[in-house]
């Protein structure tokens, strides 16, 4: 479903008038993607039916939700910190237990958009684990577009300034024309593919950790259910999965359950096969 | 640019002094009463330039738990890396968005984290 010519200058009209941002006709995809959460939580059905009403009936405050919306969420690096804060801390110390034999840990980057998700979680998974051990980040998204970008590994000034400490932008990226491009020896342990999380998963080896975060938000709980029931078959028995901080798999699906990881939530599958027996599975 | 600035940190609560290039700054620290927490600190400046500034701060005990920003063009990786060799704690290279800013300040522990969310 796509956003109608119609639809798309009315947005675009009010987000330049209130933003000064333009968003070029070919950005339809950004803001369906932007505002569904926005019509969800307003009730509507889809974005279409949302920005209906509202060209029908003005409303300030709605208004104000669609400019926020497409202005104020770009993507920042290790973002929400506890995340990557309760892999180094407690994850990575856990699986440098139970994988010993294998040496190597393998995440899933579900939705890694332009790409600072997996580029933030490979540079924790160097500096959290022991010399020898490999790690391999899998980043998919849905817009073929976005997994591009992610993978070509550039990014612009502006996207470095955000939430990227500066010591890491010298360590892990290199200078590249007006940007920066991720240091090979970052980029090799990254791979991309795109991926509708809706549809039936192509196979995978199995993760030991997934990050799933502000995903399931975009979605009505039926999707939400068979999302989490496709993501758990690859996430290993003892393994973790990430949500936004705004989701939940309670009250969705009860193959999972909450644990406290640091100071923020993860979940894992339930009926936890002891840890040991999965080193090489 | 020091406007601009004025209003990012000014909106996260902070009280603003100005100077003009390093001198000017060490001179306005000298007749404080108290250190400020954050100095945001160009690059680019006549008479005493900002690497030169984060090093006489480096050296002054009386700024020792001031936090060092650059603010600046320069871009060059080696730039980056003299200026955090000479002190700096962190670094935001113009273009930057509001966002960016208060991003760099939570990292710092200066606002707390999600100020901009």
């Amino acid at each position: 479903m796509s956003l109608s010519a119609s639809d798309f200058a009315f947005v675009a009209g009010l987000v330049r008038r209130e933003s000064a941002i333009v968003l070029a006709p070919g950005k339809e995809y950004l803001v369906e993607a932007r505002l569904l959460p926005v019509a969800r939580q307003a009730g509507a059905g889809s974005v279409a039916d949302y920005l209906g009403t509202l060209q029908r009936r003005p409303d300030p405050a709605a208004h104000r939700s669609v400019v926020d919306a497409l202005t104020t969420n770009e993507t920042s690096w290790f973002r929400d910190r506890e995340p990557f804060s309760a892999l180094t801390d407690v994850v990575v110390p856990h699986l440098v237990g139970t994988r010993a034999a294998a040496r190597s840990v393998r995440v899933w980057s579900a939705a890694c958009s332009s790409g600072q998700e997996p580029y933030s979680l490979a540079i924790t998974l160097q500096q959290a684990l022991p010399a020898g051990w490999r790690y391999q980040i899998h980043a998919t998204d849905i817009s073929t577009e976005m997994i591009k970008r992610a993978s070509a590994g550039e990014f612009s000034q502006v996207e470095v300034n955000r939430g990227l400490p500066v010591q890491l932008l010298v360590n892990h990226f290199t200078r590249s024309g007006t940007g920066w491009k991720v240091a090979p020896a970052l980029r090799e342990n990254v791979t991309f593919q795109q991926l509708n999380l809706t549809a039936p998963l192509p196979a995978l080896a199995s993760f030991d950790v997934i990050f799933l975060r502000n995903v399931l938000i975009y979605f009505d709980v039926e999707t939400k259910r068979s999302v989490l029931r496709n993501i758990c078959k690859l996430l290993r028995p003892d393994g973790w999965l990430f949500l936004g901080a705004a989701e939940t798999t309670i009250g969705v699906d009860e193959g999972f359950e909450r644990v406290a990881v640091g100071r923020t939530s993860a979940y894992r599958p339930r009926a936890t096969v002891p840890a040991g027996t999965l080193g090489k599975g | 640019m020091r406007l601009i600035l004025r209003r990012i940190v000014g909106q996260c609560g902070f009280e603003v002094l100005e100077a003009g290039d390093g001198r000017a700054a060490l001179d306005l620290l000298g007749g404080l009463d108290t250190v400020p927490q954050l100095a945001l600190v160009d690059w680019n400046m006549p008479n005493m330039d900002g690497l030169e500034f984060v090093a006489a701060a480096r050296e002054d005990a009386r700024l020792r738990d001031m936090t060092l920003v650059m603010v600046t063009t320069e871009s060059e990786q080696s730039q980056i890396v003299r200026a955090l060799a000479a002190g700096a704690h962190e670094y935001v290279i113009k273009p930057f968005t509001a966002e960016a800013m208060i991003d760099k300040l939570a990292l710092l522990g200066l606002v707390p984290t999600g100020a901009n969310t």
